[in-house]
């Protein structure tokens, strides 16, 4: 299939989440008349290509959560997947989380394929479900007594007030729909950079390269969705749950801000823990259950009584769905995918346990024995590779999912060249940079080997002790080393 | 700042509004009192006021309306705050027409009677007044509305009680039947002023409730 085919899927995405998403950030402003919805829209997608193209193209933000789907014809199909459960619920008018429609469908992929599901994700996603609305709910309350308060003691002419919020919401508005764009480029774009159809273009001095393209083009994708769809759920959000007052309408999209803010950032909990400050505790966060959230919480102030149950009834059934359906619709189109039109929709990851893996069993002082029973051999199926580990040494689950991670076989060439051309460099300290350079050329067959490596030519690829000050360091630290597996990965020989 | 450029024209055609209707209670009060002190020039005058009063008045509505409407502001007040200025313009509008009245009919006044119809001007003007600072709180200060509605229903408590008084005390003097019934017109019509204030205040009590939402 040509790459234009597979982008389709990713456009298909990103205007779903453009039809979806945009009620996060603005449905409230139109819902309660403040901001028509035209205006809305075009600041909206205005912002989200900005976002997307300014701030989405780093390296940092690239990966995108699809990045754990090896094979281009099977992220075509779970991002379909995604695509078509989020169509759905916006069908329906409900305002549900993309990124939890990327998630499930990758579920899909990971059964279908038979790769270990990260039992953290699906926590995660429960997680969003109840502590994110609550979180939200809390500050939404906290920010209304608050904002009452100010209203009360400053006295503004009903005009002014109206003018400040509606510049409020057409501000709030504007940076959501900036890290929107920034924030969710990646999972609609990102799977499609190995291959991206784009080249450079210079003019005046500056250069366009061809993932700012690319993420130019999915952007334009959600605004599309934005502009020609998004009113549906803008609707429920804004006034179809809880009649909101352009007041009540500013600190609902503040308090989601906030609540993405405080218990997502890991940038702010290390800012907080190294300056000896308590901190937030971090907790997944979903814009579509925060903004719902801090609805019920202006709702639940005036009473309750302004709650429309029965959608609220279906909002959380939605979110229910919205994995679930991605799940089953991913594993359902993979299959037909892989057999009907022929396409590789996953990789297959091999193991096996040889010397290199014994002795870095044994360097990090694990029980070895029983291993030799399962040398020598291949396995392409993680699951079964797992358990006929289990049987064989009897360890307990966190060494046997250590022991499996250093089976896995890799095929790494590293090449620093190739980094620079992606726009890699610049998310790389000096240091950091100068200990991959002395490995140019190498090639591993075990990505934990060439991360060793890198710790060993220089400390700062090296993981700190686990603490909150450490914390964002050594997040920091995986990612950059998941992207450079990914960069430097070269097709494995048989 | 298009947005505060535009709240603040509207901000001070709605301010200039209520400064006509307040002005025109007291040139109402006052040209009651000059009919009644015969002062013919001085009540002339004070009818040209307040009609001028009352035409300024209904202009700057239209405007602040058509400024509301044009700029969608204030989406969820709109309604509240276009009734609450008709409302208030009836004010104006009942204290001109009163005052037309006593230009047209020239009722004869017994001397006896001229304190009554003075203080039930004066009731009716202060209820007037009392309704323009309510609705002037509405904008700025929904809080302070209470204590300017409350004096509301004072003054048009006391009209009505002067009104009622007046009545009685007509209806009891040896007088024709017919100049009685004009007699009696006259008070309810000065009166009605206060009524008006009274429609205001009841308008903006339901408001304060709904901005506190």
């Amino acid at each position: 299939m040509d790459i234009l085919v597979f982008l389709s899927s990713g456009l298909f995405l990103g205007w779903s989440l453009g039809a979806n998403d945009a009620a996060n950030v603005f449905g409230t402003a139109v819902g309660s008349r403040m901001v028509k919805f035209r205006t809305a829209a075009f600041l909206c997608s205005f912002f989200i290509v900005l976002g997307a193209t300014i701030s989405g193209s780093g390296a940092a933000h690239t990966l995108g959560q699809l990045g754990a789907v090896n094979a281009l014809a099977g992220a075509f199909t779970v991002a379909l997947a995604a695509a078509l459960a989020t169509f759905w619920m916006t069908r329906l008018k409900l305002p549900v989380s993309t990124s939890q429609a990327v998630v499930g469908a990758i579920i899909g992929w990971n059964l279908y394929a038979s790769a270990l599901t990260d039992t953290g994700s699906l926590t995660r996603i429960v997680l969003t479900w109840i502590a994110c609305p609550l979180l939200s709910a809390f500050n939404a309350v906290i920010l209304m007594l608050l904002l009452r308060w100010a209203i009360r003691r400053a006295k503004p002419h009903l005009l002014e007030l109206d003018a400040l919020t509606r510049y409020g919401l057409l501000i709030v508005g504007a940076f959501g729909s900036y890290s929107l764009g920034a924030n969710n480029i990646a999972n609609v774009m990102g799977i499609f950079l190995p291959e991206n159809p784009f080249h450079d273009v210079h003019f005046w001095g500056l250069t366009f390269n061809a993932t700012q393209q690319l993420f130019l083009l999915g952007s334009l994708a959600i605004g599309v969705g934005v502009v020609t769809y998004s009113q549906r759920v803008m609707r429920t959000v804004g006034g179809g749950l809880v009649r909101m007052s352009p007041v009540a309408a500013l600190v609902v999209v503040l308090a989601h801000s906030i609540t993405l803010f405080l218990f997502a950032s890991a940038r702010l909990e290390h800012w907080l823990a190294s300056h000896g400050l308590p901190t937030f505790p971090l907790v997944p966060v979903s814009s579509s259950q925060a903004v719902i959230g801090a609805i019920i919480g202006i709702g639940l102030l005036r009473g309750g009584r302004g709650i429309r149950y029965n959608i609220l009834g279906s909002i959380s059934l939605g979110w229910l769905a919205t994995p679930l359906v991605a799940g089953v619709m991913s594993f359902l189109l993979l299959f037909f995918v892989e057999n009907v039109f022929d396409q590789e929709v996953y990789r297959t990851i091999r193991f096996r346990i040889d010397r290199q893996v014994v002795e870095e069993v044994e360097r990090l002082h694990l029980p070895s024995e029983g291993l030799a029973a399962l040398a020598g051999r291949d396995m392409s199926n993680p699951v079964r590779f797992r358990r006929r580990l289990s049987s064989a040494t009897g360890l307990p689950e966190n060494q046997l999912d250590l022991i499996t991670e250093l089976a896995r076989l890799a095929s790494i060439r590293v090449d620093p060249g190739v980094l620079a051309l992606a726009g890699g460099r610049d998310w790389l300290t000096p240091g950091q940079w100068q200990a991959l350079e002395t490995l140019d050329g190498n090639s591993y067959t075990r990505s934990w080997a060439f991360h060793r490596d890198l710790g060993e030519a220089s400390p700062e690829w090296r993981p700190l002790p686990d603490s909150k000050v450490n914390r964002y360091w050594n997040q920091d630290l995986r990612r950059k080393l998941e992207y450079l597996d990914r960069i430097f990965q070269t097709q494995p020989e048989e | 700042m298009p947005l505060f450029k535009s709240s603040k024209v509207i901000e001070s055609q709605i301010d200039d509004f209520l400064d006509q209707v307040a002005e025109g209670a007291l040139v109402f009060k006052e040209g009651v009192r000059a009919y009644l002190a015969g002062e013919q020039q001085d009540f002339e005058s004070r009818l040209k006021a307040i009609a001028s009063h009352e035409s300024q008045a209904d202009k700057l509505s239209k405007e602040v309306e058509a400024h509301l409407y044009s700029h969608s502001l204030i989406p969820d007040h709109r309604g509240d705050v276009l009734g609450l200025l008709e409302n208030t313009d009836n004010i104006i509008d009942m204290a001109k027409s009163s005052l037309h009245q006593f230009a047209v009919e020239i009722p004869d006044i017994p001397t006896e009677l001229h304190e009554g119809y003075l203080r039930l001007a004066e009731a009716s003007c202060l209820a007037g007044e009392s309704a323009v600072m309510a609705a002037r709180a509405f904008f700025r200060d929904v809080d302070a509305v209470k204590d300017h509605l409350f004096k509301v229903h004072h003054y048009e408590r006391e009209a009505d009680q002067l009104s009622d008084g007046l009545k009685r005390r007509i209806f009891r003097m040896d007088l024709e039947l017919a100049r009685k019934t004009q007699l009696r017109y006259f008070a309810h019509n000065v009166e009605t002023v206060s009524d008006q204030a009274e429609a205001v205040a009841d308008r903006l009590a339901i408001y304060v409730i709904k901005r506190n939402i």
